[in-house]
């Protein structure tokens, strides 16, 4: 079976009429100024990043890695992602369960509000948390009495990073679930199954394209947040440093091979993203709007 | 009066809803309510005199102006992107249209330091434009620069779907009845992609007004000059002024809902043109 956008193609080879000179010229233009724009815009700078990278050789790139800083703030991104990406599955799958097996009032407001994060500047996502946990903030003289650190903490990162992070499982699953339709959960209590093992052994076969589509995204946001992170953290070398970070700290010190290796990380994680991402839609998982 | 849930045979709703709900609050709406209400506990003279100090209007100026036109270059090159994904075939479709994403998956410090180093003075192409007399790398042009790239995704993730939907037999019959090329690129392939061009065109914006980590390597941050809103509330946060950096949270918040509403109704508009249209 041919995918859409090759049947289009075909169509448009055996078009009649169509293979004109000024077709061709069109064509020519349109395809050379795409090229020439990605190329200067995106292929450009992700192979400097490669170049950077390993511009004094494999040596100096693996020994960014032996750097015990390095390898915290590694540490602390997976730690991150490790936590937040489960808590906002879960999330996704609550969010999915009550808003496409249920009618209730107030429900586009109620997706809206989960969409919110998406609309709101990075800054401002770090900021929120500062204003209520930071040390003038709301809570800020209570937790220190109590000598518990969110700012400049982990729970702070951990926080920003769930704000930032938060709609994108359940706004793959919602839309999916509502569309696949309750008639097989349905079936399923009717015959006796509880509500546990209907989830489990019903609907989590039933979305797990989309859920996976959903979790790779959250984790490579979750990984790569760089604005939330950065208000909240404080920075402190080897204990706040997220990988992100991480880069902005060796950059601002002029190591480039350092910024660049840890760099070339993240972005092997980018690569891997959209790779698993294509495998996704090949299956005929289509995200929805 | 329609109940306020209908009744269902599938368990779950207490426990999911109430999850969901909660989460919710906790997550995202109380520290936002925090946001509010630190700015609502300001005086009203002292919250204009700190949106509007010279240094406040200066970010916003290249917050906005560099967005408005980053998002506008995305309109003319996000649409010649997604036509030629769509209606061409050429070596290396498939892997570049799959590389339109990057700049989602990509981690803005990455993005950040790399267009940084490409458009240096030393870099590989700002080599080639430095002996022209365009320095990008430090001035509002490399501002303007990254938020093209962050935003460029947008545009052409929403195009694409609408080009695919164009009816090519009303192409073919407007050619057939005598329309050039050019006629029927503005009656009938124009119309179609419109509203999709401007749900791109308002979403490239909205995410180019609050970026921060892509901007602030390249920017320079130059107070007046090359710094950003988002890099202001940070530098307020800094000094412990947390009162002035909710002001201006506030303000950008203001501004990022209007940009929500405004997709939605996009939308809407282009949901209700498909319909009209027969589709």
């Amino acid at each position: 079976m041919k995918s859409a956008p090759s049947v289009l193609l075909d169509e448009v080879r055996t078009r009649p009429g169509r293979d004109t000179k000024l077709g061709a010229v069109v064509r020519w233009t349109f395809i050379t100024v795409s090229l020439v724009f990605l190329a200067a815009l995106l292929f450009a700078p992700l192979a400097t990043v490669i170049a950077m990278a390993l511009a004094k050789g494999l040596g100096a790139y693996f020994q960014t890695f032996l750097d015990p800083d390095t390898q915290a703030a590694i540490r602390l991104t997976l730690t991150t992602a490790l936590v937040v990406v489960p808590i906002n599955t879960v999330f996704g799958f609550a969010a999915g369960w009550s808003i496409a097996k249920f009618e209730f009032k107030g429900k586009s407001f109620l997706i809206t509000l989960i969409d919110l994060p998406l609309a709101v500047s990075p800054v401002i996502s770090g900021m929120i948390y500062v204003l209520l946990f930071g040390l003038q903030g709301w809570f800020g003289r209570y937790l220190q009495d109590h000598n518990i650190s969110i700012i400049f903490a982990l729970p702070g990162i951990i926080l920003a990073t769930m704000f930032v992070t938060f709609p994108y499982v359940a706004r793959e699953l919602i839309p999916l679930m509502q569309q696949l339709g309750n008639d097989e959960e349905e079936a399923a209590i009717t015959l006796g199954a509880g509500g546990w093992i209907t989830f489990f052994r019903v609907t989590l076969p039933k979305v797990r394209w989309g859920l996976l589509y959903g979790i790779i995204l959250c984790n490579a946001r979750a990984m790569g947040e760089f604005g939330a992170v950065s208000v909240v953290s404080g920075h402190i070398r080897g204990l706040t440093n997220t990988m992100p970070l991480h880069i902005e700290i060796l950059y601002n010190e002029y190591n480039f091979v350092g910024a660049f290796s840890v760099a070339s990380l993240l972005m092997l994680l980018a690569v891997a993203t959209l790779i698993v991402k294509t495998f996704v839609e090949r299956t005929g998982y289509r995200r929805r709007r | 009066m329609k109940p306020l849930r209908q009744p269902s045979v599938l368990p779950g709703f207490g426990l999911t809803f109430g999850f969901t709900t909660l989460f919710l609050s906790g997550i995202v709406l109380l520290p936002l309510a925090a946001l509010v209400l630190m700015t609502a506990s300001m005086p009203w003279s002292e919250f204009l005199r700190v949106i509007t100090t010279p240094r406040a209007m200066g970010s916003y100026r290249l917050s906005f102006g560099a967005s408005l036109l980053a998002a506008s270059i995305n309109l003319v090159f996000g649409f010649i992107i997604a036509w030629t994904l769509v209606r061409y075939e050429f070596p290396g479709r498939k892997i570049i249209d799959a590389l339109i994403d990057m700049p989602f998956a990509l981690p803005t410090a990455v993005s950040g330091i790399a267009l940084t180093s490409v458009f240096a003075a030393n870099g590989w192409i700002g080599r080639y434009l430095e002996p022209l007399g365009i320095h990008v790398a430090y001035t509002w042009i490399g501002v303007t620069v990254a938020l093209t790239l962050i935003g460029m995704p947008f545009v052409v993730r929403s195009v694409q779907p609408a080009l695919q939907e164009v009816q090519r037999d009303l192409e073919d019959a407007a050619e057939t009845l005598g329309a050039g090329r050019f006629y029927v690129f503005r009656r009938i392939i124009l119309p179609t992609v419109l509203p999709a061009l401007l749900t791109g065109f308002t979403l490239a914006f909205a995410r180019a007004v609050g970026e921060y980590g892509s901007v602030i390597f390249i920017s320079g941050n130059i107070p007046m000059r090359t710094e950003i809103t988002p890099l202001l509330i940070v530098i307020r946060l800094e000094e412990f002024d947390y009162r002035g950096a909710a002001a201006l949270g506030f303000v950008m918040l203001v501004i990022s809902f209007a940009m929500l509403l405004t997709i939605n109704l996009l939308q809407a508009w282009g949901r209700r043109r498909l319909v009209a249209t027969g589709h």
